[in-house]
């Protein structure tokens, strides 16, 4: 059987969705035997491979343009799209700062930039959005693991019923956020 | 005593008249979903997630009396889907962020979006900036957590008798307050009983000092009141 082709991405969140994930224990070698892991944090790759994948993982809310540029591509590049946690669901802790200026905030945070012209490495710093946005309000979402992180069985629930090609059935405490 | 009967989801119910749709689906083991309700208080249909079915016409059953020969359907497909875009609109209206929330794991309405299967919000969040109120030296109000269910204000002046709560504005702007829009901490009515903590369904109205998670309530405490008022 062809392996699964499993991407993971991490936008606006603390990656512990993803350590979420790698607490997944002994599933983690059920899954290894499944799945070819692709452009991940954990791989880092830093282009969303070609190929495109079956199965994309996003972890984080939706904070600036580089998150809503790779969000357009994954969409475009996956099968079936899954927001990893309560940033990507819901904006979640990052979404704290939606309602303050953007320019401001990072100003008073950073201090005036250091560079010749007084103006951010805009060519490698992407530009902050102007209100952190969930997954879902940019890109169409296919399944929504809540939690902050989701539970590890929670995930592993999920993968393994997708890698497998059946629908995760998530319902009651499943749908707990936070 | 008079009696009619009620078709509740196919069953037929023998009751008496004057009671709502709720009180008579809860006492024979039906459940509906609530949030501006509670036992012990009056009901106002704020919230309006308790909508049933009554010949097609979706009612709060939380303030609808029960009729002779009404059919009510409490859980369709229709009634389950507003109920669930009810919940969404609750979620976007406020900011609603469960993982450092006090109430965390103690929700009403965190518990309500795994009750009514809520995977996600389909209704741009209004991310709205609310101020908190950490003027009063026991408790506080955070108003981004509060879903205006009006618990506060109706504990406030029915069973404490105080009146302190109360509601300002309209629409999206509505907000609860405490006297004349004072700092709750300036409010000369408050008695500082703390009912309105213990009935508020989130994390809007709580004990200062609660850390991530630690805020539970106990709002049965007010039907508790109640009955051992009524026996003097």
């Amino acid at each position: 059987m062809a392996k699964v082709r499993v991407a993971t991405m991490w936008f606006s969140g603390c990656a512990g969705c993803h350590m979420s994930f790698l607490d997944i224990d002994e599933t983690l070698i059920d899954l290894a035997g499944m799945i070819e892991l692709y452009n991940s944090p954990l791989t880092d790759l830093k282009t969303f491979p070609e190929a495109g994948a079956d199965v994309t993982l996003i972890e984080g809310a939706v904070a600036n343009e580089e998150h809503l540029h790779l969000a357009r591509v994954a969409r475009e590049k996956s099968k079936i799209i899954v927001a990893l946690g309560d940033c990507a669901v819901t904006g979640n802790v990052p979404s704290l700062r939606n309602g303050m200026d953007p320019d401001q905030m990072i100003e008073g945070i950073y201090g005036k930039p250091a560079t010749s012209n007084g103006e951010l490495p805009y060519e490698v710093v992407p530009h902050l959005l102007g209100r952190v946005r969930p997954l879902s309000e940019v890109i169409p979402v296919d399944y929504f693991l809540h939690g902050c992180p989701p539970p590890a069985s929670l995930i592993a629930k999920a993968v393994l019923a997708l890698v497998q090609g059946k629908t995760p059935e998530l319902a009651g405490a499943d749908l707990k956020f936070g | 005593m008079e009696r009619i009967t009620v078709k509740i989801d196919g069953r037929d119910i023998v009751t008496s008249p004057g009671r709502t749709i709720l009180e008579v689906a809860r006492e024979n083991g039906i459940r509906i979903p609530t949030l501006c309700h509670l036992d012990g208080l009056s009901d106002v249909g704020a919230c309006r997630l308790c909508i049933v079915d009554v010949r097609g016409q979706l009612v709060t059953a939380c303030t609808t009396r029960v009729a002779d020969k009404m059919e009510v359907l409490t859980a369709t497909e229709t009634v389950q889907a507003y109920r669930r875009t009810i919940l969404e609109l609750l979620f976007a209206e406020g900011n609603h962020i469960c993982a450092f929330c006090v109430s965390n794991g103690g929700c009403e309405l965190q518990d309500l979006a795994c009750e009514l299967g809520m995977h996600s919000v389909r209704v741009p969040y209004a991310f709205p900036r609310h101020r908190i109120d950490a003027s009063h030296p026991r408790f506080l109000i955070d108003r981004d957590r509060c879903v205006l269910c009006g618990r506060c204000v109706r504990v406030c002046a029915e069973v404490e008798g105080a009146r302190t709560w109360d509601f300002a504005e309209r629409g999206s702007h509505a907000r609860v307050i405490t006297d004349l829009d004072v700092d709750w901490g300036d409010a000369a009515s408050c008695t500082s009983c703390g009912k309105c903590v213990e009935v508020c369904p989130t994390g809007a109205i709580v004990r200062k000092g609660a850390s991530n998670g630690e805020m539970r309530k106990r709002p049965e405490v007010v039907a508790g009141l109640k009955e051992r008022r009524k026996h003097g």
